[in-house]
């Protein structure tokens, strides 16, 4: 027999992480470790309002009360929060005035990234934000948006020049008190981006914001705040990738979107940050807390394309506040090598004729663990709610694993919710099928892979839906069909 | 080692227990004693524990253990079955059938001898297993079975537990082995007569041998203000076939734990529930099916209507270890809410090592459609009626898996009585 | 074309080919009937390349090349292609772009250019008329949601694709209305020519009427037992094939 699955599997073990290089750039960073005196720096560093530091500060203290969570269905070495920096930032961190302001070794980066910003403004005219080492460096496209009274900016520049706005939304859909990491997230955060969308404006291309952990001994714990005004629309994009290291990288951010009455919020993710190697060594941590909050008729879709991380623990969620709102959830995650992920959403349903659709593919593969964790919960007042529930599990191989814990929470009586889960292996009649028209096993594979992903993959933007299905090529066996 | 508790509401609680007369093995005592000194009652911050609180039967204060009545129970199944009649956990001889076909052994746990006491224990885990610990070092009695292999039982074996009076509680302890090739079907009711702030605790470890085929039907009717919480823990060796039908019709609190460690090969299991709540009612199902050996299939049907401010919970999972291929696991729970006030909690859960398997669970959670009580009404059934009608179309795939027929009719007749629903 | 030679094949250790001849030459059609459990599925199922069968003895000889060495995906870029009895349902995978994947990969394997989308495309409303298959079809995923006939139908559309050498229809009236019949039949008498050949599994002789076979083989426990023309396959609908048996074991 040709290629057969454990070959593929070998393959997928073999494959090299592409975005492994780190890009030579002096910067400045505070010492190791984290106390009171680190996050006056941070804050100092980045010419805050004392109601910002303030905010962290108490943000720390709530954190130093807390316990690290432990219900997720994955194993690691608990991160030693003194050995990591807070703070890191390209040396030349002024901000820029254009693109061409940009240092070259930056801009090289990006390209080896795949983002020129050149290409991407005049090919797709999508509005990049570029974050590394949780320090926004270039936001392209701003002039163009600003016409039409769109703020799109890093998290650090709006806090400058929006400072009521951020004041006013900052913490309201993630409170420091959340849990354990966006507590840290809110003591430390350095970086991140801020959008705002006027009432009735329909954002009129994709906004992007593309992070890289660069430097070793440090984590990234950026912060994004999306607010979607009446009756507006945004559809946003993120990317994320990081170095090879045989050290254990801490991601901890925080996404809020706040889609007032009307609105509408579209967040992608293409999560690729660099997933350790082939025996498990190294690779980013990734505790991220996202949620959305819906106004009235508001609607706010996540599509998360999750292929990267050592360790994954994310739950991007929405509260359906508003009658009328809708919340939807979809999700591809790929586990492989030693890989674990434990992600999933929450739709709160607390609005009447609230609507949530959850559509959760997960791949393992190698040694890896996948598990679906997600919840749903009807609220008292949620008359007519609705879900609806898809969470599949494709195995490769018998070393993996794939889990699925729902939770279903139902307190009206007029809700409907549905919940379907399977879990199998590759068909294998669907492998011969295609070998009998005479496409190779590992393209069979793709080809298969690609169509049970295709519900996901359809809601990403163009752009985006390429970028995903090359990465999942490449963590699958690197041809797509 | 866990650290010994000082006073809390276990310690309490079991002050007013009187320790068991059985002759258990000086270690499984021990452990349980230790369990219970080193734990408390379970909160909600427990995940196995999350919707179900078990205060009210934390603040139960026992009473002492008194005499009992023996009189007759007024619930009886199926007449021709060999029945063993249990009141407040204690063993009533009288009630009893005295004569045991040959083949198989049954008899109270107070006349087992020390090789036969020692088969206790085995299965359900006393370790951080309050309730596992309490029915040991409380035990009152309980039910012995063991069916010889090769042995076809005709007649149904039947266990009848009773509550009666206040404040009473029952650690209800049984056992049932099912020898190579043996079939058997045994029946479970749990009763109440005039008993309020009672508890029933029981722990039942079974174990299905090679291609034997073992069925259990198991009622659950005791009357409101008094709780329950069952274990069971079932073992089934290779090429058996275990089904157990959970039918909950009754009791303020009803906790039902059944976890299938399948760990012989070519293994069938089914599972398959029903309760039906109105008032306050809180019930909580728990399954757990555990795929160890390859080439099984395991099938479970969780149904629920619940009205009023009752609360019904379910968690059913499945595991399939690794190395354990071909495993075709499915499993459905589906609930109707009839009241804006009901409440349900459903997390089925699937947890999968091996990769050649075809598992798959679904959840669903509504009320009764709409139009198809309209279009009953169109065709001149009442309002009442067509609910009656819905709700028995609802959960008839379910009581449809009970096969024996004296279960069934039982069943009907509690569903008129408590629901006035009739079929 | 294609020349079997006492084939032997086992499933689960059970065998179920027992020494089957037959040969093939092109420009022709052989139709292969039997009872149930005579092992007709079996030997398309072994041309094709199932893993689970495995050829014990015997050879079969493909166009000059040993079949038997081939991998499935090489056997069918090779030229054989097999209607399957029950076409696999493949989810998200849409019917174009499993087969231009399809065809590219058979056309690198011959050394041959990819072809363009406005070709395919061309080629994709060329042949599903063919089959009088709706266009919409082919942009939906490989057979699912497709009725019965659909699949059928789909399954000689994706032959008219591929134009292979050597046809094996497995069953592939069985379910078919007559409308869907003469569809089917047509497909494929369209794509008759003396290059090729085609090999029609079936039940019952009804499909003969539509597609006129050169001979009629009669597979009987694992073997061919008998041949004939198109007149057999009158008889066995006539007779059954209790006569076979009795003959068979008569001998």
């Amino acid at each position: 027999m040709g290629y057969t699955e454990n070959e593929l599997a070998k393959d997928l073990e073999n494959q090299e992480y592409k975005f492994g290089f780190v890009t030579d750039i002096e910067s400045d960073k505070a010492p190791i470790g984290l106390d009171e005196s680190i996050i006056r720096f941070i804050s100092n560093k980045k010419e805050e309002p004392e109601w910002l530091l303030e905010y962290r500060l108490k943000a720390f203290e709530i954190w130093k009360s807390m316990t690290e969570p432990s219900w997720a269905q994955v194993k690691y070495v608990q991160p030693d929060f003194q050995a990591i920096t807070y703070y890191s930032a390209p040396k030349q961190s002024k901000k820029y005035e254009s693109w061409d302001d940009v240092d070259p070794e930056m801009k090289a980066t990006m390209a080896k990234l795949g983002i020129s910003m050149e290409e991407q403004k005049r090919l797709t005219g999508v509005a990049v934000d570029f974050v590394m080492d949780s320090v926004s460096v270039a936001t392209s496209f701003k002039s163009k948006l600003k016409e039409l009274g769109i703020i799109f900016c890093s998290f650090s520049e709006a806090v400058q020049e929006f400072p009521e706005l951020v004041r006013k939304h900052m913490g309201t859909v993630v409170p420091m008190t959340d849990n354990f990491y966006a507590a840290l997230n809110a003591a430390v955060f350095t970086d991140g981006s801020f959008c705002y969308i006027p009432k009735g404006v329909r954002c009129p291309m994709e906004l992007s914001t593309y992070f890289r952990i660069n430097e070793g001994g440090t984590g990234q714990f950026e912060r994004t705040l999306v607010v979607a005004d009446e009756g507006s629309y945004v559809s946003y994009l993120e990317g994320c990738t990081a170095p090879q290291r045989d050290e254990n990288q801490l991601h901890a951010a925080v996404v809020e979107l706040i889609a007032l009455e009307d609105a509408e919020i579209k967040y992608s993710t293409v999560q690729n940050w660099y997933p350790g190697d082939k025996e498990g060594k190294g690779g980013i941590y990734n505790f991220v807390t996202k949620r959305g909050i819906c106004e009235r008729n508001a609607k706010i879709s996540w599509t998360q394309v999750e292929t990267g991380s050592a360790v994954t623990w994310k739950y991007p969620s929405c509260i359906l506040k508003g009658d009328n709102s809708i919340g939807e959830f979809y999700s591809v995650a790929v586990t492989n090598n030693f890989q674990q992920a434990d992600t999933g959403t929450k739709m709160i349903h607390l609005g009447k004729n609230t609507k949530s659709t959850i559509i959760s593919k997960g791949i393992s593969a190698g040694k890896s663990q996948n598990s679906y964790r997600g919840l749903v919960q009807i609220h008292k007042g949620a008359e007519n709610a609705r879900n609806f529930s898809q969470c599949d599990s494709l195995l490769m191989g018998d070393t993996c694993g794939a889990h699925t814990f729902p939770y279903i929470e139902c307190k009206n009586s007029s809700a409907k919710i549905e919940h379907e889960a399977t879990t199998s292996k590759i068909g294998e009649d669907q492998i011969f099928y295609c070998l009998q028209r005479g496409i190779s096993e590992e393209k069979a594979i793709s080809l298969i892979v690609n169509g049970y992903c295709k519900e996901v993959l359809n809601q990403l933007p163009m752009e985006f839906a390429v970028e995903a299905q090359k990465l999942l090529a490449i963590s699958l066996e690197g041809s797509v069909g | 080692m866990n650290e010994i508790l000082q006073e809390n509401k276990l310690t309490a609680f079991i002050n007013n227990l009187s320790p068991t007369s059985l002759n258990f093995s000086n270690e499984l005592l021990q452990s349980a004693t230790i369990s219970l000194l080193t734990n408390d009652f379970p909160t909600t911050r427990k995940e196995a524990w999350k919707y179900t609180r078990v205060g009210r039967i934390a603040a139960i204060k026992a009473a002492p253990k008194s005499a009992i009545s023996s009189s007759p129970t007024p619930f009886t199944i199926d007449s021709n079955a060999l029945t063993f009649v249990f009141e407040n956990g204690e063993f009533i001889p009288s009630l009893s059938s005295a004569i045991i076909p040959k083949g198989i052994s049954i008899k109270s746990l107070s006349f087992c001898d020390a090789e036969e006491l020692s088969q206790i224990g085995k299965l359900a885990k006393v370790d951080g297993e309050i309730f596992t610990a309490m029915n040991v070092a409380y035990a009152n009695d309980g039910l012995f079975i063991k069916i010889a292999d090769h042995i076809i039982l005709e007649q149904s074996i039947q266990i009848t537990h009773i509550l009666r009076g206040k404040n009473n509680v029952s650690n209800f302890r049984n056992y049932i082995h099912a020898g190579k090739f043996s079939k058997a079907h045994i029946i479970q009711g749990y009763f109440s007569q005039n008993a309020t702030h009672c508890f029933s605790n029981v722990v039942t470890e079974i174990v299905t041998g090679e291609n034997a085929f073992l069925t259990i039907d198991k009622i659950q009717y005791e009357e409101m203000g008094n709780f329950h919480v069952a274990t069971e823990e079932v073992q089934q060796d290779k090429n058996s076939t275990f089904t157990i039908n959970t039918l909950t019709l009754d009791g303020t609190l009803v906790r039902n734990n059944l976890t299938i460690g399948v760990t012989g090969v070519n293994c069938t299991t089914n599972l398959n529930g029903v309760y039906l709540l109105k008032e306050n009612q809180h019930v909580d199902n728990h399954t757990i099916v555990d795929h160890c050996a390859p080439n099984c299939e395991s099938h479970e049907l969780y149904k629920g209507v619940i009205d009023d401010s009752a609360t019904a919970v379910f968690n059913g999972k499945v595991f399939v270890r690794k190395d354990s291929q071909k495993i075709n696991a499915f499993q459905s729970n589906a609930n109707v809410l009839l009241s804006d006030s009901a409440t349900m909690n459903s997390k089925p859960e699937l947890e999968i090592y091996a990769d050649d398997v075809k598992c798959s669970h679904g959840s669903t959670t509504g009320q009764l459609d709409d139009e198809a009580i309209f279009y009953l009404r169109a065709r001149g059934i009442s309002e009442k009626s067509a609910r009656h009608l819905m709700v028995s179309a609802f959960i008839g795939d379910v009581l449809g898996k009970i096969e024996n027929e004296k279960v069934l009719e039982f069943t009907h007749s509690i569903l008129k009585d408590r629901f006035g629903w009739e079929f | 074309m294609i020349k079997i030679k006492n084939l032997h094949a086992t499933i689960d250790g059970k065998e179920i080919l027992k020494g089957l001849n037959l040969e093939v030459k092109a420009g022709e059609v052989h139709a292969i009937m039997g009872p149930n459990g005579a092992g007709k599925s079996t030997l398309a199922s072994v041309l094709a390349g199932r893993e689970e069968y495995e050829v014990t003895e015997g050879t079969v000889e493909f166009d000059g090349k040993n079949l038997l060495e081939l991998d499935t995906e090489d056997r069918a870029r090779e030229g054989l292609f097999l209607a399957f009895q029950y076409p696999i349902e493949i989810p998200g995978v849409s019917n174009v772009n499993f087969l231009r994947t399809a065809l590219n990969e058979i056309r690198e394997y011959k050394g041959e250019e990819q072809i363009s989308a406005k070709d395919f495309m061309a080629l994709v409303r060329e042949k599903s008329a063919l089959v009088e298959l709706d266009a919409k079809l082919a942009s939906r995923a490989v057979n699912e949601g497709f009725s019965g006939g659909e699949k059928k139908r789909n399954e000689i559309f994706q032959m008219a694709m591929l134009e292979p050498k050597l046809a094996i229809l497995d069953e592939t009236d069985s379910g078919l209305d007559i409308d869907a019949l003469r569809i089917v039949a047509k497909g494929v008498n369209t794509l008759k020519s003396s290059e090729n050949a085609t090999i029609v599994i079936t039940h019952y002789q009804r499909l003969l009427d539509y597609i006129i076979p050169d001979f009629v083989h009669v597979l009987y426990d694992g073997k061919i037992v008998k041949t004939g023309t198109k007149d057999l396959a009158l008889e066995l609908e006539e007779r059954g094939y209790d006569w076979i048996k009795a003959e068979v074991e008569a001998k």
